[in-house]
């Protein structure tokens, strides 16, 4: 690093006091594939001097081997740090690079352009102050350059440069580069009331108007990229909104300490303030603000804090300590715009886990209301989502929780889904408005109760969930199990998954999403049965873990049973008592299970049955055994 | 009102992620390895859930080619913070003589450093393991997400990182797997120094200038710090004012001549230096892209 700074020799002490409290600056590069955001940051890295000589080194012997520059120098080679991005000469993932000027600081985040890797572009742009989107001279704006646009904008980022690179190879020329702004702002137009756009023509290669304006464009009037780097206004718009800080960590050293540690996400907080803790809705007095260093008279937006309460309320993690005068909203009802980051598609119906500040519940993803072109930022049909896919939906949540709307703050607003399979982060998600005020929804509170009802049958309620292969046997057991509890005088009912087709999921067909929204249906009315004190038997393929575990969450703890009917694919295929497999076979039933469509075996069922070495009489006395030995047999 | 410095935010930063891993993770530890990097990693632990401690231990391995210094000024550091201080050696490499003089870098970092590690992750079961990398250290470090997942086999998969939006990280884990997480991602080596001399934290006397024998082994300067090292060699030592970028197996860290005796004086030295700080590391010279290798096989 070697800052043309005078200071740094004569005075050091001076010199760190004055770089210590210059402003930071967070940007990203974005745009389609290939038109030079790699090039430009390492460009921006090498004119201010970033790069220590062994770098150079080795970016030059570098160059020679993989670049993409013959015998020069090629700057995208400083940030595309992976084997597989230069072999490939790409970007793939974001790298976060730092520098600094004598007037700013800066965190670059290096966003990869190609479609594929949509979901690390916006993990880069939600941080960011300023896009830099990258445009090439010759080919104008793309699709590509459009869907950046578009999520920045979605983001919150309000500050763009449309930096049109590759002037050199159109000569400069001015005619070009005017077109192409032009079309920009027709498109952006669209995208945002309040962007601000600065265009730039540039060479990355060249560094033509990156650090200082250059002759090859005297037409241009405008400032350098560094130029506007240097002077962009940035502010925290978080400090003149309400209080917010979501408890991260109960602090409880010892009896006599009880703190709420958290980063503070919006407004300031002195010791005196009256705050509630949301969702309760409890208030209290702030009574300090502790730190390691000393107590603080005051506390602001992004700080890390500790803070103590006059009165014992009750607050734990996931809770959001908020200003009592403005405090926020909650609800267990959202609509929000939904990025969708996984190859596998959304299942709308399916429970996701939902991330936002230190809170995580399950949430219910409805289907889409519409999905967005990025191209003509138009509404259109969507029934699921895609990876990279933008569309606006719905979602349920198990419990409310405090929020405010994304444009609002980021933090209070701003959620990741979470499979719950794989633990892999599927979505990004932006609240915009809540369905409605969990205040207003009461839970009809019911003076004969599930006890009182299950008592009255003289039993104890359950659900025996049937899963397998279509031709397993599940009906045919669940019909001899239901015999057997009949004649000890139990109160039952199955729920067969061709009977109920026929009415309540008529609608459904076989698609993933269909088959999750036919479980969830299934997995409610079994809930109401259970709740009406019934042995209630489900025989459904239900071949998803996830639906089959989303079922037995509804249920009270003990009360699912699921029993895996463990015939292998080529015995149900045997059998082909309904002539389906056949059928799928041959290609007249799409979706069918076990054929072109997945059936996931349970890990861990409370029973597997063999149906090769078992008749349909052995294994409902199985069953009947396990429920005994549960105590599931005995009075209500 | 007074608006945060670079520094404050910085350190918020740090802090969230730290006190994110102890609400989430069930069996984290935080990886100590005695340079400038984990002293700053170490006060902001402290600072994190001030006034509770810590709810994790500090782990260190050892390569047992470490600086007499660092191991002096590790044990006394977790005793006056009251740490509990786990030491982890591989055995095997012990018992084989494995060490950088005998079996160069390549091979003792890989059995005492990367292997060793792997082992006591696996035997404390830990799901959550800190450490003081910064993206600014190398290029595939720029590349890495705060928390970074590593499958069973403690290999990293810079192609499948999941997103990591905003400040909301993902800390779910399969059976099996673990999480490295980075509190100084988006510090520079500028910033821990600055933060060093704010906060008065103490480091280890050997980032400071002083007479140091030492000799010239592939090229670099190394100093003698126990007669492990060959009589051949450790006769040719001289004795120069030096002092260390960075701190690890003292054969394999290349001394810088220097007379900087104060944190301004060292600060004042690397803004003019035209070397990056991995420059006196053996291991990274070997070839372009071999960090990311490592990682991938488990280096942290
Ligand atoms: N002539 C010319 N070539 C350029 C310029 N900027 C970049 N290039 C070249 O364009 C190619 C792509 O550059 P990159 O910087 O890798 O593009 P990118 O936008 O980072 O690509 P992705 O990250 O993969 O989307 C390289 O061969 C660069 O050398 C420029 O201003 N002029
Ligand atoms: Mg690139």
């Amino acid at each position: 690093m070697r800052l043309n700074d005078d200071l740094i020799e004569s005075d050091i002490a001076a010199y760190l006091e004055k770089h210590e409290h210059k402003s930071l600056l967070r940007f990203i590069t974005c745009g389609s594939v290939d038109d030079g955001k790699s090039t430009l940051i390492g460009r921006l890295l090498y004119d201010a001097k970033m790069i220590f000589e062994d770098q150079l080194a080795s970016l030059e012997s570098d160059s020679k081997k993989v670049g993409t520059q013959g015998e020069n120098i090629d700057f995208a080679l400083l940030v595309d740090g992976l084997t597989a991005e230069r072999e490939q000469g790409i970007t793939i993932d974001v790298a976060y690079r730092f520098f600094a000027t004598e007037k700013r600081k800066f965190i670059v985040a290096d966003t990869p352009g190609h479609e594929q890797y949509t979901r690390n572009m916006a993990t880069g742009a939600s941080t960011a102050d300023v896009a830099i989107l990258m445009v090439d001279a010759r080919k104008g704006i793309l699709t590509q350059t459009r869907r950046h646009s578009f999520i920045t904008s979605l983001l919150g980022i309000r500050k763009v440069v449309l930096a049109i690179n590759k002037m050199d190879l159109i000569n400069y020329s001015q005619q070009a580069y005017d077109d192409i702004v032009d079309d920009f702002y027709a498109f952006a137009d669209e995208l945002a009331t309040d962007l601000e756009i600065q265009p730039i023509p540039m060479s990355a290669l060249e560094g033509v108007n990156i650090t200082s304006k250059s002759n090859e464009t005297d037409w241009y009037d405008g400032p350098s990229l560094m130029d506007y780097l240097e002077t962009v206004p940035v502010g925290d718009r978080r400090l003149n909104t309400p209080f917010r800080m979501p408890v991260q960590w109960v602090n409880r050293p010892n009896l006599d300490f009880r703190g709420f540690s958290g980063q503070i996400a919006a407004g300031t907080i002195q010791p005196g303030d009256r705050v509630k803790s949301m969702p309760s809705g409890k208030q209290s007095t702030v009574q300090r603000i502790v730190t390691a260093t000393g107590d603080l008279e005051q506390a602001i937006a992004g700080q890390s804090v500790t803070i103590t309460l006059d009165d014992e309320i009750d607050c734990s993690r996931g809770d959001v300590l908020v200003s009592a005068e403005d405090p926020s909203e909650v609800s267990d009802q959202f609509q929000a715009r939904l990025l969708w980051m996984s190859e596998t598609p959304l299942l709308p119906g399916r429970r996701y886990l939902l991330k936002m500040g230190a809170k995580t519940v399950t949430a219910t993803v409805n289907a889409p209301k519409y999905g967005i072109d990025v191209n003509t930022l138009n509404d259109v049909p969507a029934k699921t989502l895609e990876l990279n896919q933008i569309g606006v939906t719905t979602l349920s949540l198990d419990q409310a929780i405090p929020y405010d709307p994304y444009d609002v703050n980021r933090e209070m607003g701003g959620f990741i889904l979470i499979d719950r399979m794989t633990n892999d982060t599927v979505g990004l998600g932006l609240v915009d408005f809540a369905l409605r005020r969990a205040s207003n929804i009461h839970w009809q509170a019911m003076d004969v109760d599930r006890s009182a009802l299950a008592e009255q049958k003289g039993q104890k309620p359950a659900v025996l969930w049937f899963t397998g292969l279509s031709g397993s046997g599940k009906s045919t057991i669940a019909n001899a199990l239901q015999k057997l509890l009949f004649a000890q005088g139990k109160h039952t009912f199955t729920l067969d998954g061709d009977n109920v087709r026929h009415g309540l999921n008529r609608d459904l067909g076989f698609t993933d999403a269909d088959r999750v929204e036919n479980i969830r249906r299934v997995a409610n009315v079994a809930r109401l049965m259970s709740d009406a004190g019934l042995i209630t038997l489900v025989s459904f393929i239900s071949p998803f873990r996830s639906e089959r575990q989303m079922a037995r969450n509804l249920m009270a703890d003990g009360e699912f049973i699921e029993v895996y009917v463990d015939t292998p694919l080529s015995v149900a295929e045997d059998r082909d008592v309904k002539g389906l497999y056949k059928k799928a076979r041959a290609g007249e039933i799409k979706n069918f299970t076990g054929i072109d469509s997945p059936y996931e075996p349970p890990r861990a069922p409370e029973l597997r049955i063999d149906t090769v070495n078992n008749s349909p009489e052995e294994a409902a006395e199985v069953i009947l055994g396990f429920m005994r030995e549960k105590g599931l047999l005995n009075g209500g | 009102m007074k608006n945060l410095t670079h520094l404050d935010r910085l350190e918020a930063e740090s802090l969230h992620i730290i006190r994110e891993v102890a609400a989430e993770c069930e069996n984290p530890v935080m990886l100590y390895s005695v340079g400038k990097d984990s002293a700053v990693m170490l006060h902001l632990a402290m600072k994190a859930f001030y006034p509770s401690r810590p709810p994790f231990p500090l782990m260190h391995v050892d390569t047992t080619w470490k600086f007499r210094e660092m191991i002096e000024f590790r044990d006394r550091k977790a005793k006056e913070l009251g740490f509990d201080l786990l030491v982890h050696v591989n055995e095997d490499g012990v018992r084989d003589g494995v060490g950088p003089f005998s079996h160069g870098s390549a091979v003792h970092t890989d059995v005492m450093k990367t292997l060793a590690l792997k082992q006591a992750l696996d035997k404390y079961k830990f799901d959550a393991a800190f450490g003081g990398a910064r993206r600014d250290e190398e290029k595939s470090r720029a590349k890495e997400r705060i928390f970074s997942f590593r499958s069973a086999e403690h290999r990293w998969d810079p192609k499948r990182q999941r997103p990591e939006p905003w400040n909301v990280y993902n800390t779910r884990i399969n059976q099996g797997e673990s999480v490295r997480v980075f509190p100084l991602s988006n510090w520079t080596e500028l910033d821990i120094w600055q933060y060093i001399r704010r906060e008065n934290i103490e480091i280890v006397p050997l980032y400071f200038a002083a007479p140091r024998p030492v000799v010239n082994w592939n090229g670099v300067d190394i100093m003698v710090d126990d007669d492990r090292m060959p009589e051949e060699l450790r006769s040719t030592a001289v004795t120069k004012s030096v002092r260390f970028r960075t701190l690890g197996c003292y054969p394999l860290t290349g001394a810088v001549e220097s007379t900087a005796a104060t944190l301004e004086d060292i600060i004042q030295e690397m803004l003019l230096t035209t070397t990056s700080e991995r420059q006196g590391r053996v291991i990274d010279a070997d070839q372009s892209g071999s960090m990311e290798k490592k990682k991938q096989e488990g280096y942290f």
